[in-house]
């Protein structure tokens, strides 16, 4: 608690914990490449937020603490000279192929350039090597032509997932964030969460695009485009179209996306009810005979490839369901020819749309492969990529009447819609779970502490005198505490939900560019829990297709027929990864 | 940096990690050992340091090994040249003796061993022996007052004596 005079005005300040914040809070704003409320390390290494404290010169605001009596003047001639310096030099040793970029528009460096009117002035060395741009991975790009070195990618690894994939090499000028020794990122232990790209300021860091192949089998007469989107794409995709963070647009992104010529429109939702079917029986099944506790969801890719690379030994937990994109990408193939007239297996083309990029990788999994060499989803889109296409195809969501999704397959209950934000699978399967285990109905649908963003949270049951114990994490970081726990047996739980990204998908490296601000976080998942809140049905279990599918195809759920359609396999991923060095073969 | 097929003792590594106990904070000690066992640092060594130290990364350690002159990632020469490019050597001509030793052993920018093994250059900060400018060290022995003939007559040298 305190007052600092910013720019001649009292300025009250409480628990913010640098000077940056309280010149926001008030209305004020400095420039930052480097600085990310999210992140916790402390950077200041753009040195573009610095401000003129009275007695003291200039300090970067980012990493300045709040101290009471303060006086700090944030745009002064000197400020602002030095903060046009800075960009000038950071101008010159960037490439600056702006119309080509992929963050063109979204760029920050772009942002000041305009704001602080820097033009190539000629008066700095430019980089003369141009480093290949390296396309190895099918989640994301690495341009670091393009690079600030501001570290975000590089805190964000660390702190997000523990993994420290990117990290600062040489020194100096030489200096440059890539994985170790530059090795393509595909090759490392990349996880493809893409929050490097989330956070990332410029467009060093960008998601790969399939717009393009998409667009040519929309236009394709020969093919039929069959698309589903996920849970927590609803709430975010309308900032990139001129809506609020959390605005639900489901029924208005069914319509927008016939307009733009997808032939059959399906719902993520309906197989994340699906999964919950399936999971949850699966998981009841190991608590009776006690078997491969605590299990782990396994709908988030990102998580599934960190077990598979570094904690083999432990896949036996994992649940062997297939996540939701990949469920509705077995149903779609296998089932759209027998109800669909004018579908068959080689016109058809089935496309999702993720908040994910590690979604992209997850679709081209071996076990994912159909026996005629295609796979079970063609191309992933993330919500960035649609925001982009509908953009291109001139749709006014004002104006956009609400539809239905394409049935069956295209109706969901509440506890699909959660799954998109951290603690939703686990409350969904509790919700089925409850009427499995006691036979009596779930009255009290919300199980308050499961929600909320927290990085972890665990949650205590009571199943009618049987006792429950889940924990729910995100980031991978968090997640490896568990690893850590259950290896030393000091694990108490039956249920480990893990979700990579910070807050769940809602937060997914595919997600439109917010700088991953927490307050939009929250903002969608209200969007998701309030969806929940207006649906008809809210238990998996009480979804009239899923009842059907059941009754005319799968029998029941962990039936030998689910098992073949619905679920997967997973093996030690080591050897695909250069970390495998020097440990010795079986 | 270079791809060096060296074959790497990685029990000989584990005991270097085993007496520092793992600690993240003795990093730059192991580096150091791991180079006095190859004479620079090769790649899988560092990978294999990064994923059993808690905390760190390959991609971590790589950072500290190229942040740090005092590591090479490249083998070093059986003749370690040492340039001095100190204020002193600087302004009495260092660069001229360095412009020399590489031509002389077709060293282009960005590489500093020669391809038969034989000569490594390294470019070093004061020695602290500013009253002999320029100097220059190989393999310890300090040669004072260097210039490109006198830097280029030394090689030569050197070269005789491998070939006899």
């Amino acid at each position: 608690m305190g007052k600092i005079i910013i720019n001649g005005r009292v300025c009250e300040y409480t628990d913010e914990t640098n000077v940056l914040e309280v010149i926001r809070n008030h209305g004020f704003n400095v420039p930052t490449l480097c600085y990310r409320k999210d992140l916790i390390k402390d950077f200041g290494a753009c040195r573009m937020c610095l401000v003129e404290v009275e007695g003291k010169g200039l300090q970067a605001a980012c990493n300045m603490p709040p101290k009471d009596g303060l006086v700090i003047k944030t745009h002064t001639e000197k400020i602002r000279k030095i903060r046009k310096t800075i960009l000038e030099l950071l101008i010159a040793n960037h490439d600056r192929e702006c119309t080509a970029c992929e963050k063109s528009g979204n760029c920050e460096l772009q942002k000041y350039a305009l704001e602080y009117d820097v033009q190539p002035t000629g008066k700095y060395l430019t980089r003369e090597v141009k480093i290949p741009i390296d396309k190895s991975s099918p989640a994301i790009v690495r341009d670091e032509n393009k690079c600030v070195l501001c570290g975000a990618c590089v805190r964000a690894c660390e702190e997000y997932q523990g993994l420290e994939v990117l990290g600062f090499a040489n020194r100096g000028s030489q200096t440059i964030a890539q994985p170790m020794a530059g090795k393509p990122i595909a090759h490392t232990e990349c996880v493809n969460c893409g929050q490097c790209a989330a956070i990332c300021p410029v467009g060093a860091i960008t998601i790969k695009s399939q717009v393009e192949q998409v667009w040519r089998e929309l236009h394709n007469p020969n093919t039929k485009v069959v698309v589903q989107f996920a849970p927590s794409v609803r709430v975010a995709i309308g900032e990139m179209l001129g809506l609020e963070a959390g605005t639900n647009l489901t029924d208005k992104l069914y319509t927008a996306l016939r307009y733009i010529g997808f032939d059959l429109v399906f719902d993520t939702n309906f197989s994340a009810d699906l999964t919950i079917m399936e999971e949850a029986t699966e998981f009841i099944s190991r608590l009776e005979k006690g078997e491969n506790l605590p299990l782990f969801t396994s709908c988030c890719p990102a998580w599934v490839r960190f077990l598979e690379l570094k904690h083999p030994d432990m896949l036996n937990h994992l649940s062997s369901c297939k996540s939701p994109q990949a469920m509705m990408g077995s149903i779609i193939k296998e089932f759209v020819p027998k109800y669909y007239e004018g579908y068959t297996s080689e016109n058809l083309v089935s496309v999702s749309v993720m908040p994910c990029t590690a979604k992209k990788a997850e679709a081209l999994r071996e076990e994912f492969k159909r026996a005629d060499g295609t796979y079970d989803i063609d191309y992933v889109l993330t919500t960035q990529e649609l925001g982009k296409m509908l953009n291109t195809a001139g749709l006014n969501f004002k104006k956009i009447v609400g539809e239905k999704a394409d049935s069956p397959f295209g109706k969901y209950t509440g506890a699909g819609t959660i799954f998109g934000v951290s603690g939703g699978v686990a409350e969904a399967a509790v919700r089925t779970a409850y009427e499995l285990v006691t036979g009596e109905e779930l009255k009290d649908l919300v199980i308050k502490p499961m929600r909320g963003l927290d990085r972890t949270k665990t949650v205590e049951l009571d199943l009618k005198g049987k006792k429950l114990k889940i924990k729910i994490v995100n980031t991978l970081k968090e997640a490896e505490k568990c690893i850590k726990e259950i290896k030393e047996g000091k694990a108490d739980y039956q249920m480990l939900e893990v979700m990579a990204c910070p807050g769940g998908c809602i937060n997914g490296g595919g997600q439109p560019i917010s700088c991953n601000e927490p307050i939009i976080r929250e903002q969608r998942a209200q969007g998701l829990y309030d969806d929940d809140e207006k649906g008809q049905y809210r238990k998996s279990h009480e979804n009239p297709e899923i009842k059907e599918l059941y009754e005319k195809h799968l029998e029941y759920p962990n039936s030998h027929k689910a098992h073949e359609l619905l679920h997967t396999t997973y093996s030690n991923k080591r050897k695909d990864c250069y970390i495998s060095i020097g440990e010795k073969e079986e | 940096m270079t791809n060096c097929t060296v074959k790497i003792d990685f029990d000989k590594i584990n005991e270097i990690l085993q007496c520092y106990n793992y600690e993240k904070s003795s990093l730059i000690a192991i580096l150091q050992k791991v180079q006095g066992i190859y004479n620079f640092l090769p790649e899988d060594a560092i990978t294999y340091i990064g994923e059993h130290i808690e905390g760190l990364s390959p991609a971590t350690v790589y950072g500290v090994a190229t942040f740090y002159s005092q590591f090479s990632l490249e083998p070093k020469g059986k003749y370690e040249i040492k340039v001095c490019d100190g204020t002193a050597c600087h302004v009495r001509g260092s660069s001229a003796v360095l412009t020399a030793i590489k031509e002389k052993l077709k060293l282009d920018t960005g590489k500093y061993t020669t391809p038969d093994g034989l000569f490594s250059l390294e470019i070093v900060n004061c020695l602290g022996a500013c009253a002999l400018a320029p100097a220059v060290v190989i393999n310890g022995k300090v040669h004072a007052k260097m210039t490109p003939e006198a830097i280029t007559l030394i090689i030569d040298t050197l070269i005789k004596d491998e070939r006899e």
